[in-house]
């Protein structure tokens, strides 16, 4: 049963739909072992923006604070889109890369353990 | 002629079970229409046994003695300025904590108990929701009152109703009322009455009352006082509604399990805020979060899960789980206070070196190693002039509404993700208790009033951050949020002592 509701057959209004951003679509973005950060942000961004755009300007401007941000090698970084292994590709739209409203993206760096190398 | 004066036994019968009377040209489920769809089973409500012998009248008695009692003291504290005893402006934040993120509550508790005080069939069961809907909105009134004073002095009280379903982090305990109160009666009374009055409640009251009596805050730990005799009787009516529901049907018991196990789940995530005001808000510790944790839940809890095994009722999913994050969510939890104090309705600051080795002291395997080196960067960064406050917004989990914070248990600098998909939707959670609870129902927990998501889709005001808590929020910016270092309060409490 989807609800315990008096109402027989009830259903409930999607609130967060993607039609609701005003052409934008959400996408988290959230960096593995590094909790200087309390959580992953959450963006809202054009399903048709690259990836090069996420990462260098929308990522970086909440990421930004921190002192290994810009010792990142993305070449060697690894990602999780909604926890399956991915590559990015820098220029292609995020939602022709399967980036789609409410997609989680994580990234790993494992050389750079955080500040004190205690995962901050 | 005098009246003859009733017996106690007849004056008591004839105010309650007395108020009920028999159907006999309407029909009787047409008049209590909500109590079958939850698939609760009642054969008999006059096995009901009432959980507080008390009577309106009496009650009216008892309750304004104690308010005579407790506006006489309200009185002399604002006489006395009683603001200037407390231990430190530090700790009217906790305060502010209260009045914005539980007083409301009691008000959703006031009018989820009336709610049900209609609906049930059993008139034992009706009087006993009336009343506590009656302690509940005293609770309320009589929390603005105690704080009203601090309000004269100190920023952040002055729009705790406007916040109340505004606010981000607000939207955690008023989402969790507010999914108790839209569930059906059985379902309320066991969320409210048992798993959070009965089971929980000491984990609130408690720290707030002996936090506030440590750190000089009087008309605090009046209040308190004052609301304790109808915190044991709501604790009653909790423990009661459980044994009739058990003693009723056997088929009760895994509906009442389910719901156990959620609540259970629901309040020690609503109870992580306690935690963090009693290991970093309260300048005079009472006793750490895990410690409490140890005492009100694992052996008052450990004892009442073992007298409820007869009904074939286990110990609440997760438990297990939640006895290692103690360890570890206060210390994130006012992290995250830390680092979002620009968008707090009250001051946030890093703890002293005092209060950091007091910490490794009560968390030897946890803070030092995963705590103390984020309040090292914080400090700084605050030293070059950086002081710390994150810019971006961060994920939310969809059942709880907190951020997701909260990390795993088998490796804690990494953020616990769980998500689901549901009719084409993708959905995430902190946790997988936050996870079930959504699978269960998902079409109650899609219309979640995620405050990240209401900024974005343009439903608070805007365009920026900036407007959003000034304008939507109605924080005085400048003044109710940001560090306490340099804050109007701080300023004002160093003038009034003679302090640089």
């Amino acid at each position: 049963m989807p609800v315990h509701a008096y109402t027989p057959n009830y259903t409930g209004v999607v609130r967060d739909r993607v039609e609701n951003f005003h052409g934008n679509q959400i996408v988290y973005a959230g960096w593995d072992h590094h909790l200087m950060f309390c959580a992953a942000f959450a963006f809202p961004v054009p399903p048709t923006m690259t990836f090069r755009q996420l990462r260098d300007e929308v990522m970086a401007e909440g990421f930004e604070p921190h002192p290994e941000w810009p010792q990142i090698d993305w070449a060697h970084t690894t990602w999780l889109l909604n926890g399956e292994s991915f590559v990015p590709q820098l220029d292609v739209a995020l939602i022709d890369q399967g980036i789609d409203h409410k997609s989680l993206l994580r990234f790993q760096t494992p050389d750079l353990k955080g500040f004190q190398d205690a995962g901050v | 002629m005098a009246a003859k004066k009733l017996s106690l036994k007849d004056k008591y019968s004839l105010l309650t079970r007395d108020l009920d009377w028999e159907f006999s040209y309407q029909d009787r489920k047409a008049a209590f229409p909500f109590e079958e769809f939850e698939g609760i089973k009642i054969t008999d409500w006059s096995k009901w046994e009432d959980p507080f012998r008390l009577t309106m009248d009496a009650y009216w008695k008892y309750q304004s003695e104690k308010e005579k009692k407790l506006y006489a003291i309200f009185d002399a504290f604002a006489q006395n300025n009683g603001q200037l005893n407390v231990s430190d402006p530090r700790y009217v934040n906790a305060i502010k904590l209260f009045l914005t993120g539980i007083s409301p509550q009691e008000y959703q508790a006031h009018q989820g108990f009336a709610h049900i005080g209609r609906q049930y069939g059993g008139v034992g069961a009706r009087v006993a929701c009336q009343m506590q809907s009656l302690d509940e909105l005293r609770h309320v009134q009589t929390q603005v009152h105690a704080m009203s004073h601090y309000n004269k002095f100190f920023d952040g009280f002055q729009n705790w109703s406007h916040m109340q379903d505004r606010v981000w982090y607000l939207s955690v305990p008023t989402s969790f009322f507010h999914d108790a109160r839209s569930a059906g009666p059985f379902e309320f009374l066991v969320a409210i009455g048992f798993s959070f009055e009965y089971v929980l409640t000491n984990l609130l009251f408690v720290p707030f009352m002996s936090g506030a009596a440590y750190n000089g805050d009087m008309a605090t730990v009046t209040f308190g006082f004052s609301a304790q005799s109808d915190e044991a009787r709501h604790m009653t009516l909790g423990l009661e509604v459980i044994k009739f529901l058990l003693e009723q049907h056997e088929d009760n018991v895994p509906i009442v399990q389910k719901w156990i196990d959620k609540w259970f789940w629901r309040g020690t995530r609503l109870l992580s805020l306690v935690g963090m005001m009693m290991d970093y808000m309260l300048p005079n510790k009472v006793m750490s979060w895990k410690e409490a944790w140890e005492v009100y839940f694992e052996e008052a809890g450990g004892a009442l899960f073992k007298d409820l095994a007869r009904y074939g009722i286990t110990m609440p999913k997760y438990a297990e789980l939640i006895d290692k994050e103690k360890e570890h969510v206060s210390h994130q939890t006012w992290w995250t206070f830390y680092t979002h104090g620009h968008a707090a309705g009250f001051h946030t600051w890093i703890p002293t070196d005092e209060e950091m080795d007091w910490l490794s002291e009560k968390y030897p395997d946890t803070f030092d190693k995963y705590y103390r080196p984020r309040w090292e960067l914080a400090r700084k960064l605050e030293a070059e002039g950086k002081r710390f406050y994150t810019k971006a917004l961060p994920q939310l989990c969809t059942t709880c509404q907190i951020p997701m914070l909260f990390t795993e248990m088998s490796d804690p600098t990494q953020i616990s993700y769980r998500d689901t998909v549901y009719k084409g939707e993708r959905y995430h959670f902190c946790s997988d208790g936050c996870c079930d609870i959504f699978k269960d129902e998902p079409e109650k927990f899609v219309q979640s009033w995620l405050p990240v998501h209401q900024i974005f889709q343009g439903n608070c005001g805007g365009p920026g951050v900036e407007q959003v808590l000034g304008e939507y929020y109605k924080m005085n910016l400048g003044a109710d949020n940001l560090d306490i270092k340099g804050s109007p309060d701080e300023k004002r409490w160093k003038q009034w002592k003679g302090v640089a």
